[in-house]
């Protein structure tokens, strides 16, 4: 079922009528009013339109956002560490409204329906066009990165189909991470392809690959500095000089794999950031400073509470759709923080009133892109036509029938990743499987057909090898440990952004409050005690650490598994015993 | 020196190995290179006192701020090889690198000349997440400062 543009529009209108503020995202008078949430008025003299973590979904999907995003420590209870209600709450937003489908996982299956899928590049190109149209001459377009992967297209193309996309797009400025996972060379390739600038101040050539730099010729590549790309780039718009910073994944080369990238070398490097900061406060006269960052929402919060002269950062990574501007103080004055969640789902809009050198008032919107709302642009809908045209029987493949609901993202395993779970310990004979805590792959909803291009969503990476290895009970706590304090460190600086590593078959407790090496408890298999010095099979994928050719991809693995089982019917996600959290706003039952 | 680009001095100084090289340069006196013993029995030593006790005879230390480590990663990218770099404005006659948690606590020891600044890089090895301290000694007494960094397992990122 999906209602058509027009039922979906006289539905809206009996809402309206029935006094439902449908803007209920908008946080001041001035906007969102309308019976549209995408007739809001524009404010100021630029305005920077800005997405994120795409993902490469290129047609529109469905995407259910989490139930469990526990902050902990100075993040319980603050944006972006709160779901459902506690969200709709703080944001000001009506529950039962399309805004609170799109920030929200709740009644995900039955808002899905009404309100039919989100995102897809020939919907958010109409909406940009709109937005731009009412704001003529004074818009940049900004993208945060991930971009380049995340689905089938856009491995099979080495990225190519999604730089085609934003140049027709029109992105600006853009930045990476996942951009760095295919090879050194084809990175660079794609930077070139791109009609953009690509910025990034924290990635560095290292001494060892400075000898003999295979890039020396890349025209971002800076002998004096030895940044591998250019860290910042200045555009005029409407007469006002916008100063662009770029900030990539810091731990590119910890969560993925490096030896796709041997010559670089990433981090956080705040002071790095104040330096060009203040370089371009003092050479560039820069009407507004901004940045654009893959950090993660927790990163970027500390990172503009320590660096001054910033106004606005506009990130992404953690895929977190935060409905508002977050002010944080610093010694320089107050830095934004906006992240525009993932997928294609949403386009922030930030309207900035900029006079003497100065921003001085702010406008922040961040609209959910609703594919039954909004006509595709006919061009970039031909474009994704042509770019999948060629790979289109492999991807409409249906391996299974879905009866339950299918997703990814939250803290512990989703749906889905039960799937890929239970596909390898079953194909590869496994006492239990680790999957990894990506936050992206979209969501399939009961009913509805798996098919190669949904699995494809999920594991479409060029580190795909599915692995089967020998653990003991110990080693198996000290991964579970680790990745656990990459998401629970109280200090955002030591996380890395991704989401819990999923489990299969094993069952264990988890107080993300502990110290690093007493979180997790409880571990059990099949009703016994994990043994600590008892060697198990384990299964897994995405090694970062060079795999045999002759392993299977995991997305084989996934298909037989469905084609095999005909229907899937997953009820339950193994989600652990969160333990020690006192009712914290992060964590609702799914 | 100064004028010269980064890329160029390190083109000439890897051609033939860092310190040869800089010794060819004028930059160091071969005598110089040479110039202390290996402290073995500091390098075998677990613990920081211990580890202090064994290189400079005592363990009385003052942190001091005039100690910095530049741009120290916050997360090793490779613990095999972490760089680290130290400044220091005290007149430094050795800077010495301690990893608590690795099972021989002395990473780097480097005994400097009279007319040496306090400036130092390399790349040390980490056996899992550890507090890293820097230790000079200067006019005879011991100061230090420190920083965390940590090891993880990787994957899974966002």
């Amino acid at each position: 079922m999906s209602l058509s543009r027009r039922e979906f529009l006289q539905m809206l209108a009996v809402a309206s009528a029935a006094g439902f503020n449908l803007a209920g995202c908008a946080r001041d008078a001035n906007s969102g009013t309308g019976s549209s949430m995408y007739d809001f008025e524009a404010f100021g003299n630029v305005s920077l339109l800005h997405f994120t973590d795409c993902h490469a979904q290129l047609l529109p999907i469905y995407f259910r956002e989490p139930n469990i995003n526990i902050g902990i420590g100075g993040a319980r209870g603050k944006a972006p560490h709160l779901v459902g209600e506690h969200l709709l709450k703080a944001f000001g937003i009506k529950p039962g409204t399309p805004e609170a489908h799109a920030f929200t996982y709740l009644d995900f299956v039955e808002a899905s329906r009404k309100y039919g899928k989100v995102g897809g590049f020939a919907h958010l190109a109409t909406l940009i066009k709109k937005v731009q149209g009412a704001r003529p001459g004074r818009t940049l377009l900004l993208d945060s990165g991930d971009t380049w992967q995340g689905s089938a297209t856009a491995l099979w193309t080495r990225g190519k189909d999604m730089v085609g996309a934003t140049n027709l797009l029109g992105v600006d400025v853009m930045t990476g991470h996942w951009e760095f996972t295919y090879k050194d060379s084809e990175t660079i390739s794609n930077i070139k392809d791109f009609k953009g600038e690509f910025v990034a101040q924290n990635v560095f050539v290292k001494d060892e690959a400075a000898f003999d730099y295979q890039f020396a010729d890349f025209p971002g590549f800076n002998e004096n500095t030895m940044r591998a790309f250019k860290p910042y780039t200045i555009k005029v718009v409407n007469g006002v000089r916008v100063a662009i910073i770029g900030q990539a994944f810091p731990y590119t080369p910890i969560a993925n794999p490096k030896f796709n990238i041997p010559s670089w070398t990433f981090g956080i490097r705040d002071s790095e950031m104040q330096s060009v900061v203040d370089e371009i406060r003092a050479k560039e006269k820069p009407g507004a400073v901004v940045v654009i960052s893959h950090n993660g929402m927790d990163v970027d919060l500390k990172m503009a509470s320590r660096v001054s002269g910033v106004d606005a950062v506009l990130g992404g990574h953690t895929h977190d759709a935060v409905p508002g501007a977050i002010p944080v103080k610093n010694k320089g004055g107050t830095t934004l923080v906006i992240n525009s969640g993932s997928n294609g789902k949403f386009l922030s809009v930030l309207d900035l009133d900029v006079k003497g050198g100065k921003v001085r008032d702010f406008r922040f919107k961040l609209v959910p892109v609703f594919a039954n709302m909004l006509e595709p642009d006919p061009e970039m809908a031909s474009y994704i036509e042509k770019v999948r045209a060629p790979y289109k029987p492999k991807l409409d493949e249906v391996l299974a029938v879905n009866e339950g609901v299918l997703y990814r993202r939250g803290n512990f395993n989703g749906t889905f990743d039960q799937l890929i779970l239970d596909a390898m310990v079953e194909v590869r004979g496994a006492d239990l499987a680790f999957s990894p805590g990506f936050r992206w792959g979209t969501s399939i909803l009961p009913g509805d057909a798996i098919t190669m291009d949904r699995v494809m969503d999920q594991t479409a990476i060029t580190y795909p090898k599915s692995t089967v290895n020998e653990m003991t009970g110990e080693q198996i706590k000290i991964v579970l440990e680790d990745i656990a304090d990459n998401l629970f460190n109280v200090d955002p600086y030591y996380q890395q952004g991704g989401d819990m590593v999923r489990v299969g078959e094993l069952k264990y407790a988890i107080n993300p409050n502990a110290k690093m090496g007493s979180r997790i408890s409880n571990m059990e298999l099949k009703g016994k005690p994990i043994d600590a010095n008892k060697k198990y099979k384990v299964a897994g994928w995405a090694s970062i650490n060079e795999q045999p050719d002759e392993l299977p991809d995991i997305w084989d693995v996934v298909a037989e598994y469905c084609r095999n089982k005909k229907t899937i019917n997953i009820k339950e996600a193994n989600v652990p015993v969160i333990k020690g959290l006192n009712n914290n706003p992060g964590v609702a039952k799914a | 020196m100064n004028t010269m680009k980064r890329r160029t001095f390190l083109k000439g100084t890897l051609a033939s190995g860092v310190i040869v090289a800089a010794a060819g340069a004028g930059l160091l006196r071969p005598s110089e290179v040479l110039a202390s013993e290996y402290p073995a029995g500091a390098f075998g030593q677990k613990g920081l006192d211990e580890t202090m006790k064994a290189l400079f005879g005592t363990s009385d230390v003052t942190k001091s701020d005039k100690i910095k480590f530049i741009n120290p990663p916050i997360q090793a990218e490779n613990a095999a090889v972490v760089p680290i770099t130290i400044e220091t404005s005290l007149k430094a006659d050795t800077i010495a690198i301690m990893v608590t948690k690795n099972p021989g606590t002395l990473a780097a020891s480097l005994d400097l000349t009279s007319s040496s600044l306090g400036y130092f890089k390399t790349r040390i090895k980490m056996a899992g997440t550890s507090d890293v301290h820097a230790v000079v000694k200067s006019g005879g007494k011991l100061y230090s400062n420190d920083v965390v960094i940590k090891v993880t397992v990787g994957g899974c990122g966002g």
